[in-house]
């Protein structure tokens, strides 16, 4: 993840005992010309100075087994699983942790290595409790394909026959069964250095240590933000997602019941890893298939609802701008944030709760979408809501805690009963004998499965803002996007930087389309102004944007910034397929993005069906009486407490 | 009881003087004609760290005096400390004029606290005499202070990277190599590290010449060493012996000649028996950073080796595989050998794993844990192998 050179100050509110054990690169060597030769195996390699052994090795494809590197953390050097042999040195050394900066000579799988590596799995294996065939990895654990790359064929130092740990199931997002632990620390170092939350830590020494909560708290208990990246991180089975598959199976077995689903935009761009498909390969139309054939009476498009926030929320803006520019209301707070990302919510509630003014009040499109399936849709069709399940398909564990929140029953029910990540619904569709990439496809049911392609770009970090940007640009200067930014697309705001600022400058303004006349007057009051808008995704980043505006920086003077918790935003949710590596988000977001142009309709207020729902069922327009009833919420100032 | 030391014959604040009047490159070449080696058990050259520290980039550094003296039957910084502290501040001093540095961090073990107060008078007093402070030593534009800092009673933050880590306030886990402090350690400045009686011997080489002290000791190893003898002798306590003495002059003059066998080197060094007494201390042969402990005729070895097993499971710091784990198999197969279950093969896995941990754990704690158990398994075949299953009579 790379961070914005502007290198804007963050407080330091998470603890830091892992980090700052980065392999330090000195500036410009390659322009220098600071290259040196090493060789490894035999193959003499030119390399940048400062190269880890691990990369020079990867780039010449010699493969080195590891465990607690990842490519997306800070070096920790602790499996020991990548040592290698330098020639005139006593000891092995850790290649992902050795940085070149002399002419070396490597071996990478000597006796002496092979053995310590055989070792080094032996002992984690002599602690690790758990059965492959009952485990949500197997065939996806890093520590079982490494058992079975050095032939491991009998437990050397014993294997545990019962468990040591309780497995902790407090939390709707994360179960954690330590168990299964093999103290890589990547979950740590997920939740310091990438996402600065600092929920877990290792705690006690020698093969007393363990990664624990503060206090040993159950997860539930702490700030945990439900994100999920540690999820994704972990190479074992010992951090998973609160799984309830099997809930939603017996609702669908359960003929009473009329079961829903709504499925978001990231989860098709991942779910064909699941089944050995390249990253970035789209599955929208055969997922709907399988879906059906799972048994789900109605497959919805998440998208839909994405294109109401987007009505909803940049109404609740122009609002905020109108207050403060026009009425001079200096208790409007500005910038607003969005608000769809459950994480960033929950990341909000307990660090910064000073600042939840700024919050957007627009719900999630998930609990939007929950909230109308059991209201306008129920209505609609003539079923009682109380039959109604309504399940939710997301990249996301923290999903999970947000349908789970006491205040989301708007419909007089729970909203949206269960939250389903990417990686459960493969199972449930591996379990019904489907092989996802051979269904025919298959188009969203009626009557939400009309979506723009704004509504698709959500998974991608950036992607609110384009949205949010495309229908500004139409609505208030009353030209299309296509004239501002070739076919619509917003390129400024895409892109994996950490975080992004743009101004569009306002400088004709059109009519006031007719929804908004009972709102404001007239768009005179925006001629000539800039928009300035941000985009930021890992909370790491939100934090330092956060810093930046209580500074007074450059963020400040932003009026809408886009927040997710996810580094890549939904489509590295923590409820995605793993491994998750840099190169893989932008793989899906390649697939997001194919998909919004793939669409005849591309702007959120164009799409049709949400005009009809104003019409029909919220008659008193964006920012409404009924809407602020059922599509917007409030939020908790948790601080330290839960 | 003691031999009579150099550090009682040498004057505070002589080395110190000497070294503000000659200045950096002067002070470098010193010690590099005196050959010192570090003392606290690796035995890294002096002037290469040193030139290493002045040759590092940075806005600040730092000199930091490891009195953390974790190795168990080591006792001797204690006594340098508590009778010679001004010859230490003198060489930390000494080291900051020769690396450029502005802050000299002393990291006094947790259970040194008693003697906190008596520093902190030295080091008011060194103040007072100008020899700390601004324009320390009469040297104008260097401004050298020092602070003390307690450790909380981790082995392993005795390990100069772990100790740094402390310092900053982070659990006391050894960091990856390279960076090295010289160039990145305390606060990402660079940073050198010294033991106490290195130090201590730097302020006494500036005071006495650098010939005096490369005359003593063998060419690899020059000087005299502070040795912490403990056990099964009848006059323990820290002796001042040229290094290349071997470990029979050593166990005369403590009266242990009927020794079975001495470990050296503390926890971490290794068990030398009997048979090969006539090996020398030195870092070329046996090397270590000033513990003795002296085993009589009547001890059980697998009680030694026990005993040195469970001090590592305790003070492992948890973070590499084959330390964290290892450690653990190595004591339950002493376990086992006491209980006559461990077969033989099982013992073989084990020496087997010992050499792993000695090649594949990250810092020297797990490196050299298993030192001890190989070496008696290696050296007491009859006290070991004679217990492993289907051996026992
Ligand atoms: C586990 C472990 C414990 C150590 N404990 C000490 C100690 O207590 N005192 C000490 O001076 N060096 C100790 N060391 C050695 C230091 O890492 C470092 O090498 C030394 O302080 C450097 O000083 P010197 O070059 O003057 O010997 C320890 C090393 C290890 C691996
Ligand atoms: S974590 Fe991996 S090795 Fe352990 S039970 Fe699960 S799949 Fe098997
Ligand atoms: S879910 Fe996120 S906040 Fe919670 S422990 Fe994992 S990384 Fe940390
Ligand atoms: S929970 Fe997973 S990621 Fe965290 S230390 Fe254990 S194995 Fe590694
Ligand atoms: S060798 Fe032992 S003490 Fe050193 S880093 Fe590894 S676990 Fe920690
Ligand atoms: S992968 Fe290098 S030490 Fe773990």
């Amino acid at each position: 993840m790379t961070d914005n050179p502007k290198d804007i100050k963050s407080s330091d509110r998470a603890p830091k005992a892992q980090r700052g054990q980065v392999v330090q690169k000195p500036d410009g060597v390659d322009a220098i010309g600071a290259k040196i030769t090493v060789n490894i195996d035999g193959q003499d390699i030119k390399v940048p100075m400062g190269t880890t052994i691990l990369e020079a090795a990867r780039k010449f494809g010699i493969r080195i087994p590891t465990l607690c590197h990842h490519d997306d953390l800070c070096v920790a050097g602790v499996c020991r699983v990548c040592v290698v042999e330098i020639e005139g040195q006593r000891a092995l050394q850790a290649s992902c942790a050795y940085p070149i900066t002399s002419p070396l000579k490597i071996k990478t799988h000597t006796p002496q290595v092979r053995r310590a590596r055989r070792h080094i799995i032996d002992l984690l294996l002599s602690k690790h409790y758990g059965e492959c065939y009952t485990c949500f990895r197997n065939n996806n654990c890093e520590l079982q394909s490494l058992a079975k790359e050095y032939g491991v064929d009998f437990f050397r130092f014993g294997h545990p026959e019962k468990p040591m740990y309780e497995k902790d199931n407090s939390s709707y997002a994360v179960v954690r069964d330590m168990n299964k632990c093999v103290l890589c620390r990547r979950c740590v170092r997920t939740c310091i250095d990438l996402q600065e939350v600092g929920v877990l830590e290792a705690a006690h020494r020698s093969s007393d240590t363990r990664i624990e909560t503060f206090l040993d708290k159950p997860l539930s208990d702490v700030v945990c933000i439900n994100c999920g990246q540690c999820i994704n991180r972990c190479p074992t089975g010992a951090l998973t997602a609160n799984d309830p598959t099997d809930e939603v199976w017996a609702a669908i077995d359960d003929p009473t019941k009329h079961v829903t689903i709504q499925t978001a935009p990231s989860p098709r761009a991942g779910i064909g890893e699941c089944f050995g498909l390249e990253p970035g390969t789209p599955m929208t139309f055969e997922m709907n298939t399988a879906l059906r054939r799972c048994g789900f009476d109605k497959v919805f498009d998440t998208n839909f609802t994405a294109d109401l926030t987007i009505i909803e929320e940049g109404t609740e803006l122009l609002l905020r701008l109108y207050k403060a520019l026009v009425e001079k209301d200096e208790t409007v707070a500005l910038p607003q944030f969005t608000s769809c990302s459950p994480g960033w919510v929950k990341f909000m509630e307990h660090f910064y709760p000073e600042m939840l003014p700024n919050m957007s009040s627009a719900k999630s499109p998930q609990q939007m979408f929950g909230a109308l399936i059991k209201t306008f849709y129920a209505e609609q069709q003539g079923i009682d809501p109380s039959n109604i399940v309504s399940v939710a398909l997301m990249p996301c564990s923290a999903k999970k805690f947000e349908c789970n929140r006491p205040e989301m029953t708007d419909s007089g029910f729970k909203d949206v009963d269960y939250g389903l990540t990417t990686r459960e619904m493969a199972k449930m569709i591996s379990e019904a004998g489907i092989h996802l990439p051979d269904m025919p496809k298959s188009d969203f049911d009626a009557p939400f499965g009309t979506a723009t392609g704004s509504g698709v770009i959500f998974g991608a970090t950036g992607g609110v803002m384009e949205a949010a940007l495309r229908s500004v640009i139409e609505l208030v200067c009353g030209v299309r996007a296509e004239d501002l930014f070739e076919h619509a697309n917003i390129i400024p705001v895409r892109g994996f930087e950490g975080t992004r600022l743009v101004e569009l400058p306002i400088e004709n303004v059109g009519p006031v389309p007719d929804v908004f006349k009972k709102l404001v007057p007239n768009w005179d009051w925006l001629k000539g102004a800039t928009l300035k808008v941000g985009v930021c995704h890992g909370t790491a980043n939100a934090k330092k944007v956060l810093d930046d505006i209580k500074n007074g920086g450059e963020f400040s003077k932003c009026h809408f910034i886009e927040f997710m918790a996810c580094p890549g935003g939904c489509l590295g949710g923590g409820g995605q397929p793993i491994p998750t590596t840099p190169e893989i988000r932008a793989a899906r977001a390649e697939a997001i993005y194919a998909e919004d142009r793939s669409y005849g309709v591309r702007k959120s207020h164009e799409n049709p069906v949400i005009w009809e729902l104003y019409e029909k069922f919220l008659t008193d327009g964006p920012c409404g009486h009924i809407s602020h009833k059922l599509l917007h919420t409030q939020y908790t100032a948790r601080g330290k407490y839960i | 009881m003691s031999t009579e030391l150099t550090f009682s014959q040498v004057d505070p604040y002589a080395g110190l003087k000497a070294a503000a009047g000659i200045g950096r490159a002067d002070i470098l070449a010193t010690m590099k004609t005196a050959n010192i080696r570090g003392r606290g058990g690796a035995g890294f050259p002096v002037s290469v760290k040193w030139n290493l520290a002045a040759a590092a980039v940075g806005p600040e550094k730092f000199i930091v005096c490891n009195a953390d003296e974790g190795e168990p039957g080591t006792f001797k910084d204690r006594l340098v400390l508590s009778e010679h502290a001004d010859l230490v501040f003198d060489g930390m001093t000494i080291a900051a004029i020769a690396a450029g540095a502005q802050k000299g961090i002393l990291y006094l073990r947790g259970e040194y606290v008693y003697m906190l107060n008596d520093l902190e008078t030295v080091l008011a007093r060194r103040r007072e005499d100008g020899m700390l402070g601004q324009n320390s030593a009469g040297r104008i534009g260097f401004d050298f202070d020092v602070e003390i800092r307690l450790g909380s009673g981790a082995y392993v933050c005795g390990e100069e990277t772990a100790l740094i880590e402390s310092l900053e306030g982070h659990r006391g886990e050894p960091r990856n190599r390279p960076p090295f402090p010289v160039d990145t350690g305390y606060l990402g400045r660079p940073t050198v590290v010294n033991n106490v009686e290195t130090l201590a011997w730097a302020a006494c080489i500036l005071a006495r010449g650098a010939e005096w002290f490369n005359r003593i000791g063998t060419e690899q190893s020059a000087g005299p060493k502070l040795l912490s003898i403990s056990g099964d002798c009848e006059n323990p306590g820290v002796y001042e012996f040229p290094l290349g003495v071997s470990i029979t002059e050593v166990l005369k003059v403590v009266g242990a000649e009927d020794a079975k066998a001495v470990q050296i080197g503390g926890a971490s060094g290794q068990c030398v028996p009997a048979g090969n007494f006539e090996r020398k201390i030195a870092f070329e042969d046996v090397a270590t950073g000033g513990s003795i402990i002296v085993f009589g005729p009547g001890r059980d070895m697998l009680d030694v080796a026990r005993n040195f097993m469970e001090f590592f499971v305790d003070e492992s710091c948890g973070q590499c595989t084959p330390c964290r784990e290892g450690n653990e198999k190595l004591l339950e197969g002493i376990e086992m050998l006491a209980a006559g279950t461990c077969s033989m093969k099982y013992l073989r896995e084990l020496c087997s794993l010992g050499k792993t941990m000695q090649v594949a754990s990250k810092c020297g704690l797990g490196q050299s844990s298993p030192n001890a158990f190989l070496s008696i398994v290696e050296h007491f075949p009859d006290e070991i192998l004679g217990r492993a299953e289907g051996t026992v009579a």
